[in-house]
């Protein structure tokens, strides 16, 4: 491995965006610093309105202009800081250098479009090149993503397609321009497992051969086993813990990672009693001075209520937002 | 368990067939057999899971067994009355003891009225108790399912998902049901509250000797919850038996794949993706002989030619001419 390889291609720092709710401005991601490297897949995992979405639509800038805005922080793509880009200069890099697929295909695709043109569509909007060779490319990426008789579909529509044979199109799509970075919000959640199965070889193919960063957004535990090299846990619009994909399944150190673990029922063991996370994430706009988990926390003493812990380094690679868990690790080392 | 176990629901031979296409403009008649010669029996205070991908029939035999969708042919015997015979007051007493819960409880609860008004209907629907009686029933049930009493006069909005799906269960139990038919009820949910709807269900399962027909796609949900389990492909079950027994080791090939395509939260466990093929056949065009040929490793020319019956062998019920051993 070069030197070059251990350089993140994408790297969040401090991270924040805002919505406008009831006239005022709330965070909906805090300070969230996150790092991607080549031919590597981080796994953004938590429940909903923890802000995994948020955090990717806030690095394409796909959300809207108006109730929504940059709260601060920096969203370096190979050092150069995108939140500071005039929108013009984003349009060109976004579909580019990064691509972005969604939960549900049939939403993201034009159902008055065949596949295929849809795709030349895409590659023409960033290449100077004709229709023809638009659509020779637009072919290999079909063939890339191991649609079926790929030259034959290449006139079909999206609803002649299954759901996880559109998943395969919207992948082809983003793949067509030769991202650096692909964002995947939750691209397997609406899919039956065995083609879920399908999907996730063949994402993880796909970044193994072109050496892309992956950043996979999901809710399911299970999932970020089976597709992650490193993954980040959010709550509350906050990364409450980062650590190798390993680690983190082995030893979780935040108090949510470890709940989220007991509650998720399991196909290859017996689980005796599921736990249940007592209580509900605070509403955004009223977000604890403390900890935002202290409240459903086993572990909370009265200084987690007043202080909103620091993501602190326990490891190599990994860290975690606990001010319990934090200094018992510094006492351990 | 003092008494023997007897069983609550009997289902013998379900077929249910929908005729698609056809009409003005419409494309070519086609019949999809949704539900083809299903059968199986659900014990007293005991769950039953049915699982399987999308299409394979899983909510359509739990609506059939409500007649919600009328079945085309079989026998469904809930404690010993067959409820395909039973004429509309029969079977108006019958529904009382069997009730529903959905997947989407956005969608099931109605948003104008109150929670109140939501568990008290069906109360009023079946002539039960008068207005006091009724009142303390809704109250009890409201804080059986975790909710407080006050609850009751706000509406369906006002509600997390965990919470609106507690109004659901809850406006299941108001009429005393001795079966319960859950169609995903905690698919909509995120994994926390997954848990306490199913901690809840569990309670009630213990605590009210309910059985449960339980739908999922998700195998760890089902291995949770369900004592025994059904898996269906293309409308039919293949194989059945103890949850734990089948999933620890399945007989039928496509039971084995499901298994090991659901993805367990441990790194070192990743499946091996390259034994995964194909795609579900479209219900309207299934392939000759059975239905899981194409994509089954294991396939034979007798299995392209004829199609395999649930039969019980010594190591449990399976519909597969070679059925892995265990």
């Amino acid at each position: 491995m070069t030197t070059q390889d251990l350089q993140p291609i994408l790297q969040l720092r401090g991270l924040r965006t805002e919505f406008r709710i009831g006239g005022a401005w709330h965070a909906a991601v805090r300070d969230v610093s996150l790092n991607v490297r080549r031919n590597e897949t981080l796994a953004i995992v938590g429940e909903s309105g923890s802000g995994k979405s948020v955090t990717a639509l806030s690095v394409m800038r796909l959300l809207p202009e108006t109730g929504t805005r940059h709260g601060g922080g920096q969203i370096l793509l190979e050092g150069r800081d995108l939140a500071a880009l005039p929108e013009k200069e984003m349009a060109v890099l976004r579909g580019n250098d990064m691509a972005m697929i969604f939960q549900e295909p049939m939403t993201s695709l034009n159902p008055t479009m065949t596949v295929g043109d849809q795709i030349a569509e895409a590659i023409r909007q960033h290449r100077r090149i004709s229709w023809r060779e638009a659509r020779a490319l637009a072919l290999q990426a079909l063939e890339e993503v191991k649609i079926p008789a790929a030259a034959e579909r290449f006139d079909a529509y999206p609803h002649q397609f299954s759901g996880g044979m559109r998943q395969r199109v919207m992948i082809a799509m983003a793949l067509a321009c030769k991202p650096k970075v692909l964002l995947a919000d939750e691209p397997t959640t609406a899919l039956d497992v065995t083609i879920q199965a399908q999907v996730l070889g063949l994402l993880a193919d796909l970044k193994e051969a072109r050496g892309m960063a992956v950043v996979f957004i999901t809710h399911n535990l299970g999932v970020v086993a089976q597709i992650a090299d490193r993954v980040a846990v959010m709550y509350a619009g906050q990364v409450v813990e980062t650590a190798d994909v390993r680690e983190i399944f082995a030893r979780p150190m935040h108090p949510y990672t470890e709940a989220l673990l007991r509650a998720m029922p399991r196909v290859d063991q017996d689980t005796e009693s599921l736990q249940p996370i007592p209580g509900a994430v605070p509403a955004i706009t009223a977000m604890p001075a403390g900890c935002a988990y202290a409240s459903r926390c086993p572990l909370r003493q009265p200084r987690c209520e007043s202080t909103d812990p620091e993501l602190a380094q326990v490891g190599a690679t990994h860290g975690v937002r606990c001010l319990v868990r934090a200094e018992s690790a510094k006492v351990a080392a | 368990m003092s008494a023997p176990m007897s069983e609550i629901l009997q289902v013998l031979n379900l077929v249910k067939r929908f005729e698609i296409g056809g009409g003005w403009l419409g494309s070519p008649k086609k019949t999809v057999r949704a539900v083809n010669d299903v059968s199986f029996s659900v014990m007293r205070g005991q769950s039953l899971g049915l699982v399987g991908e999308s299409g394979c029939g899983k909510s359509t035999v739990a609506r059939a067994l409500l007649r919600l969708v009328e079945p085309d042919a079989g026998t469904i015997l809930f404690d010993g009355a067959d409820l395909r015979a039973a004429n509309a007051a029969q079977l108006r007493a019958l529904r009382r003891r069997i009730q529903l819960v959905f997947q989407d409880p956005y969608a099931s609860l109605n948003p104008r009225r109150t929670v109140r008004q939501t568990l008290v209907e069906p109360l009023r629907v079946h002539k039960l108790g008068d207005e006091a009686w009724i009142r303390a029933k809704v109250e009890s049930t409201i804080q059986e399912v975790g909710l407080p009493v006050s609850a009751l006069d706000r509406y369906p909005h006002e509600f997390s998902g965990g919470q609106r799906q507690r109004i659901g269960i809850a406006r299941a139990l108001v009429l005393d049901p001795e079966l319960i038919i859950a169609d995903e009820p905690v698919s909509a949910l995120d994994v926390s509250v997954q848990a306490q709807i199913l901690q809840l269900l569990e309670r009630l399962k213990r605590e009210r000797g309910l059985s449960f027909v339980f739908v999922s796609h998700d195998l760890g949900v089902i291995r949770h919850f369900c004592d025994t389990v059904c898996v269906m492909y293309l409308g039919r079950i293949i194989e059945q038996g103890p949850t734990r027994a089948v999933l620890d080791a399945p007989r039928h090939p496509y039971s084995s794949i499901l298994r090991d395509s659901s993805p367990v939260p441990d790194p070192a466990a990743r499946i091996a993706l390259p034994k995964i093929v194909g795609e579900i056949p479209a219900p309207t065009n299934p392939p000759p002989g059975c239905a899981f040929h194409p994509r089954c490793a294991r396939a034979q020319a007798q299995c392209r030619e004829s199609v395999p019956v649930l039969s019980q062998d010594e190591g449990g019920r399976v519909a597969c001419f070679h059925p892995l051993e265990t």
